[in-house]
């Protein structure tokens, strides 16, 4: 389980996440909506250490995030930020190489080859695994970092924002991939996501932020309604239900 | 992320096929042992080209002049190599970054404020190890905050480093003109890049303190390949990134202070034996690549003082080309938009 209690970040005068406390059960995915600039991606930055806090605590599966050492937290739970922009020239196999790093310290053993085999097939990116990384279209390579992720073996897995820059075709994919990835591996997956739709298809719970606060929390259903979306994006968004999925029709 | 244009299928696959048979043909390994030969027959011939009867008092000389230049590859090499792995970035090196224009200007201020009767008191080589230590201080105070989280832009960084290096260029100079004239000759030998006259007791010390400098570089090998990920997926990965970075930044420093204590200030020589560096041996990985820019460094240094010793029979500091070469290769990466 992950537990936020009075998660805050603050840029100088602003305060960006404002006393944010949740708690995330393990298992299925988890979407933290919200408007731009509402402070999910800080959020889940702190979460994952990657961005001081200012003040409250974050508990991963009862290690304290402020004071685990890394490299065992590095074991539990793994992020992907939105730009994955390498400045060096690797090939597929040897970036998901690179998610063993917390479990082989660099010195890939016989069973970190093994999970590395296993994560390259899970993604269907075996026979990519010579190409360089820079030569792959932008949903091959973003299904490479999920890859490196799956390789890395950590019970939560955080996103932000990975359905950025993927087409249609490729943010279904990525969406299936994700909860068959909590189906079959018990992953827990948390990401940022803008899209609302995608949320309410995809997730089990669903986390939604205003002004850097949390604003209410529950599942798509009981997210997705007309006037609890008013209150988190400021707009009137109609909701239908199709297939039994919650729909909210903003386009308009 | 580089914007993949709808291009063609067919020249794609042979431009696929091209490099992949560059990467295949030679391998880091066949690299390192031609390039560690050629530093091996560059530092053979300096050292026995031209023997003759006054070989007793002309080889130890020599040695004295090849170790130096050794000494300054594996510095600048090694330091260069990591400082742009901690940065993300192809394109900064420690002496663009100003911190060797930093030593210069601790070396003016200690004689401004000592002057040379304290230099004579406190000994050469107390001297040496304050203005090491300031250099170290001033460097993870200053350089810390900007590679550690700040987030500025490469460009803004760029900028930084140029105003830091120009800024302790001037000061420095307007102490140099400050000093007595005895004080400012002593001060004036530091000042220019020469690989010949290096004070023996000095050059101990160098190898003493760069030894114990390159054991926290040895714990932390590992870590590198992993550092050249770029911040946020390295600390996914487990590295305590602040400390880490701090760590090879200090390093740096001492590396940096040692050799501008040495043989001067030489700007762009890391750059240019770590660019080549990546395009010779075509691996991410720092088990190659940093012995592939020592020896390079090697290379360029003795094979250059050879060349312009014994070939051309100048006295032309080799300083002077180097620049010239490495000024050329910034202002080309620069132009080709290497950075991002």
């Amino acid at each position: 389980m992950i537990e936020l209690s009075g998660l805050t970040k603050k840029y100088g005068e602003t305060t960006v996440v404002d006393h944010v406390s949740a708690q995330i059960e393990p298992g299925g995915v988890v979407s933290i909506i919200g408007a731009n600039g509402a402070g999910k991606s800080t959020a889940l930055s702190m979460v994952a250490r990657l961005v001081t806090m200012d003040d409250g605590s974050v508990f991963v599966d009862d290690h304290d995030v402020l004071n685990t050492p890394s490299d065992q937290l590095a074991k539990k739970l793994s992020i992907l930020r939105q730009e994955n922009t390498l400045t060096v020239r690797l090939t597929v196999r040897d970036l998901v190489g690179f998610g063993r790093f917390p479990h082989s310290k660099g010195r890939l053993r016989p069973e970190d080859t093994e999970h590395i085999d296993r994560a390259l097939d899970y993604l269907n990116l075996t026979e990519f695994e010579d190409r360089y990384v820079d030569e792959l279209s932008g949903g091959q390579r973003q299904r490479v970092f999920i890859a490196m992720v799956i390789a890395q073996d950590t019970d939560y897995v955080l996103l932000d924002e990975p359905l950025n820059n993927l087409d249609m075709k490729h943010s279904v994919e990525m969406m299936k991939l994700l909860r068959r990835m909590t189906h079959e591996l018990g992953k827990t997956v948390i990401l940022v996501i803008h899209d609302i739709n995608f949320a309410s298809c995809y997730s089990d719970r669903i986390l939604a932020m205003k002004e850097g606060a949390l604003v209410c929390q529950g599942t798509p259903e009981e997210i997705m309604q007309p006037d609890i979306l008013r209150d988190i994006y400021d707009m009137d968004i109609r909701v239908e239900v199709i297939n039994g999925h919650h729909v909210g029709m903003y386009y308009m | 992320m580089t914007p993949k244009s709808a291009a063609l299928p067919v020249p794609n696959a042979i431009q696929q096929k091209r490099k992949r048979f560059v990467v295949r043909s030679v391998s880091p390994a066949m690299v390192t042992a031609l390039i560690g030969a050629l530093a091996l027959v560059c530092i053979g011939l300096y050292l026995f080209l031209g023997l003759d009867a006054n070989a007793a008092y002309v080889l130890p000389r020599r040695a004295n002049r090849v170790f130096t230049m050794v000494l300054v590859a594996f510095c600048v090499g090694v330091s260069t190599v990591l400082f742009q792995t901690v940065t993300s970035n192809r394109i900064l090196t420690p002496s663009i970054m100003g911190f060797d224009s930093l030593f210069m200007l601790i070396q003016t201020v200690l004689i401004f404020v000592i002057g040379t009767v304290g230099r004579t008191q406190l000994g050469t080589y107390p001297l040496f190890m304050l203005e090491l230590g300031l250099m170290v201080l001033f460097a993870a105070i200053m350089y810390r905050w900007l590679f550690t989280g700040s987030g500025l832009s490469l460009h803004l960084v760029l900028l930084i480093g140029i105003v830091f290096g120009t800024l302790f260029r001037g000061i420095s100079s307007l102490l140099q003109r400050l000093l007595d004239p005895s004080e400012f000759m002593v001060l004036q030998d530091s000042m220019f890049a020469s690989f010949t006259g290096v004070d023996l007791g000095l050059l101990r010390i160098s190898v003493a303190i760069i030894a114990a400098a390159t054991i926290p570089l040895i714990v932390m090998r590992r870590r590198f390949d992993v550092l050249s990920l770029g911040r946020d997926t390295a600390i996914s990965l487990g590295i305590n990134h602040t400390r880490t970075v701090t760590t090879v930044l200090i390093v740096c420093s001492i590396f940096v202070g040692v050799c501008t204590a040495l043989v001067g200030p030489i700007t762009f020589f890391g750059l240019i034996v770590a660019n080549l560096a990546y395009a010779l041996c075509r691996t991410f990985r720092h088990a190659w690549i940093l012995p592939i820019s020592v020896l390079l460094g090697i290379v360029a240094l003795v094979g250059g003082q050879l060349i312009l010793e014994r070939v051309f029979a100048f006295d032309t500091a080799l300083s002077i080309v180097i620049e010239f070469c490495g000024g050329l290769l910034f202002l080309f990466l620069l132009l080709r938009g290497s950075i991002k």
